[in-house]
């Protein structure tokens, strides 16, 4: 019984050996995908995952990474810190060494405590987080971490963007503030509280609210208040349903302000906008459909969209890919210390421009556009001839903020 | 005056859609003895069911087709499923609506995706009916409260008024009793559920356009309507009604009024600064708990009166 149980031990352990020698040659490079896979913010989540699926397959067909092609994995943590944290362990067990993922904030913090744990106390089995969307400005701030890269702007970033457009605009004066009540929508409300009044001296906010994340069905109570206070202007940190039915309530009622959004771009708010919203929704983004300024880009995107008959969302994801591409190209491997350090200042030419990642607190800085819901427009979103058009672009070099990150690194 | 008014209109409005829903339930819930978790799935279905229909013959065809043919799924649903389920007891038929409320999201994700579909409100109610203070009132949500009046009204003379409604209160209180003299309440039972299932449709056919048709649009009304339905009292229509109103109204006067919790015991004398104790409570205005207000009642008539405002008998 005991012999055999050796014998089978050793052909396994053989097994294993022989696998460790193919990973040289001809092994996948894997990467975690995870984000809400079920539940009501999957979709969302699955339009991510198709987005970083056409560039790895985009990366691929071009050789790949050191030769090995890349292989997004997926796992879903239903939008749920608990279920996170065990689909991060799923990776790390799996040997996979990089994470993707960034919808929540709240999520991206508790997976970030996780990952410095496991990488101090996991030193072969260590994973990288890279963070496309999440952005409290915790991470890169008081919270960062060696560990995390953050390839979209974050909230204060965007926040200084959208008053110095705002304050060109004459007929601004009363803002009103509406936003999730969670860590990202109470840093929204934070960044405006500060930077409204330093960088628009002519208005002033006249009411601010904070309501429960992906809870309310009719926001007729939160448009009348919004009236009541005679605001022209509101700010909005809303994605999803909530920004949805949020702006659906306020065409209802004729409520007449002009949003400024983070997140008016993305699935089902287009078509809840509509004509109503022509020339009065706003928002901050690192790209939008009506970025045409390079034209391998248009083409990629339509290639996109030619395939999954759907919008691309995440041109961040592009970044985020051919970054890590190239980070692993100048540490010549895929240990996660040294490609940690090969992104550290790291420059990359993007179709748009040149990026950077600020050694000092891990955030790419890249530039912005604002935009305006518009009738002339080349591609349209969800509704037929409607299409952010742009208003603004601020200079990457013109969005760097400080940060306080006290970063630890590994010697 | 101006918030009273707009908030009292449309706490009228959001009250009449969750008496809508929970309409079916109560008759359901007393019928069966158990919630009926996928309630809000037939909701969901009432909506795209109309939005398929209306791309294709309009939306006044939609209005009565698509709640006849999600009644028709609820009474398939009872007749080959929960019939079956229902001489194990109890907790056998409360899994069974649990696990309908997953297959019938899974249906609607693979039909229709899982982004919302632009189900929209016709033209022709796409206008506002009047104007006060500078607010639109839509003409659409008049349209919501004389559909779900009329429901109501109907309904309560259907019960209470005919035969049929005579044969399924004796069904739902005393089954035996009516089996004897030779009812067939096993088909009451359908057809009530059937009944049941079809206002939940209706409700989303005209909920879904005011509000949106998304996958998750059963999740946001599925907890609160339950709530309705034990407030109100087991299969009482009018203890529904009043509930779903008190409901509606508290929760949009919640989120109008900017009070907070500790400003009521400084009416009491109390100074509560911010170095007393449980500071975070006291500053917590109704607007915050504004969503958690039904839940509240819930639990507050459960302690007091357990057999809800309007009920005969307790949960």
């Amino acid at each position: 019984m005991s012999a055999k149980r050796l014998f089978i031990g050793a052909v396994a352990a053989a097994g294993v050996g022989l696998g460790a020698a193919a990973a040289n040659a001809n092994e996948t490079i894997k990467i975690a995908y995870q984000e809400p896979l079920s539940g009501p913010f999957a979709n969302i989540g699955t339009a991510g995952l198709s987005d970083f699926l056409f560039v790895a397959a985009d990366i691929n067909k071009r050789g790949g990474i050191l030769g090995h092609d890349i292989e997004i994995v997926q796992f879903d943590n239903k939008l749920s810190g608990q279920e996170a944290i065990i689909q991060l362990q799923r990776a790390i067990d799996q040997g996979i060494r990089f994470l993707l993922q960034g919808q929540s904030s709240g999520i991206a913090l508790a997976l970030g405590d996780a990952i410095t744990k496991n990488n101090a106390r996991n030193p072969d089995n260590r994973i990288l987080h890279l963070n496309y969307a999440a952005v409290a400005p915790a991470l890169t701030n008081e919270k960062c971490s060696f560990w995390h890269f953050r390839f979209d702007a974050n909230v204060d970033m965007k926040m200084a963007a959208l008053t110095n457009y705002m304050k060109t605009q004459s007929d601004i004066s009363k803002v009103y503030l509406i936003n999730q009540n969670y860590s990202f929508g109470q840093a929204v409300e934070a960044a405006a509280k500060k930077m409204v009044p330093a960088n628009m001296p002519n208005a002033t906010i006249v009411g601010a609210e904070l309501h429960p994340l992906a809870r309310i069905q009719d926001f007729a109570p939160y448009v009348q208040k919004i009236k009541a206070s005679g605001a022209d202007t509101v700010i909005t940190g809303n994605w999803g349903n909530d920004l949805t039915l949020l702006i659906k309530a306020a065409n209802d009622a004729g409520l007449d302000v002009k949003w400024f959004t983070y997140y008016a771009g993305a699935s089902g708010t287009p078509t809840a906008i509509g004509k109503a919203g022509v020339g009065k929704v706003f928002m901050i983004t690192e790209w939008h459909q009506n970025v045409l300024e390079s034209a391998e880009l248009e083409e990629f995107v339509n290639r996109y969209e030619a395939e999954y008959g759907d919008e691309f969302l995440f041109y961040r994801s592009k970044n985020t890919l051919e970054m890590l591409k190239l980070a692993i190209e100048a540490a010549g491997s895929t240990d996660p210390v040294k490609v940690a350090f090969a992104f550290e200042g790291m420059k990359y030419e993007s179709e748009l421009g040149t990026v950077e990642m600020r050694a000092e607190d891990h955030q790419l800085f890249q530039k912005l556009y604002v935009s305006k819901w518009s009738d002339n427009v080349k591609y349209s979103q969800e509704v037929e001839g409607l299409g952010f058009e742009t208003q603004g672009v601020i200079e990457s070099a013109d969005t760097r903020i400080g940060t306080v990150c006290k970063m630890e690194r590994p010697s | 005056m101006e918030l009273v008014v707009f908030s009292l209109l449309n706490g009228i409005v959001f009250g009449l859609l969750l008496f809508m829903m929970s309409a079916g339930l109560t008759l359901i819930f007393s019928m069966m003895g158990v919630l009926n978790f996928a309630h809000a799935s037939f909701y969901m279905l009432g909506a795209y069911f109309a939005f398929q229909i209306s791309q294709a013959v309009g939306f006044w065809p939609a209005l009565v087709l698509a709640p006849l043919v999600v009644g028709v799924a609820g009474g398939l649903v009872e007749r080959y499923g929960l019939r079956r389920v229902h001489k194990h007891g109890h907790v056998p038929e409360l899994l069974f609506t649990f696990g309908l409320a997953f297959l019938i999201q899974e249906f609607v994700v693979l039909g229709w995706g899982r982004v919302g579909v632009p189900y929209r409100v016709p033209e022709i109610l796409n206008f506002p009916l009047f104007t006060l203070f500078g607010t639109n009132f839509p003409a659409y949500r008049a349209f919501m409260v004389l559909i779900s009046i009329g429901m109501f009204v109907a309904l309560f003379a259907i019960l209470t008024r005919t035969r049929v409604g005579l044969i399924v209160q004796a069904s739902l209180t005393h089954p035996h009793i009516a089996a004897t003299l030779g009812h067939n309440v096993p088909r009451v039972f359908m057809y009530v559920f059937a009944g049941g299932t079809a206002l939940a449709g209706l409700a989303g056919v005209i909920g879904g356009n005011a509000f949106v048709t998304n996958p998750s649009m059963a999740a946001l009304l599925g907890t609160i309507v339950f709530v309705v339905v034990i407030v109100g009292g087991l299969g009482s229509l009018t203890g529904a009604f009043i509930a779903a109103m008190v409901i509606g109204i508290v929760q949009t006067f919640s989120v109008a009024l900017d009070v907070s919790v500790g400003s009521f015991f400084g009416l009491l004398g109390l100074d509560l600064s911010s170095n007393s104790i449980f500071y975070e409570y006291w500053t917590l205005t109704l607007t915050d708990i504004a969503p958690v207000t039904p839940y509240l009642l819930l639990v507050l008539i459960l302690i007091f009166r357990p057999m809800g405002l309007m009920g005969k008998r307790e949960t």
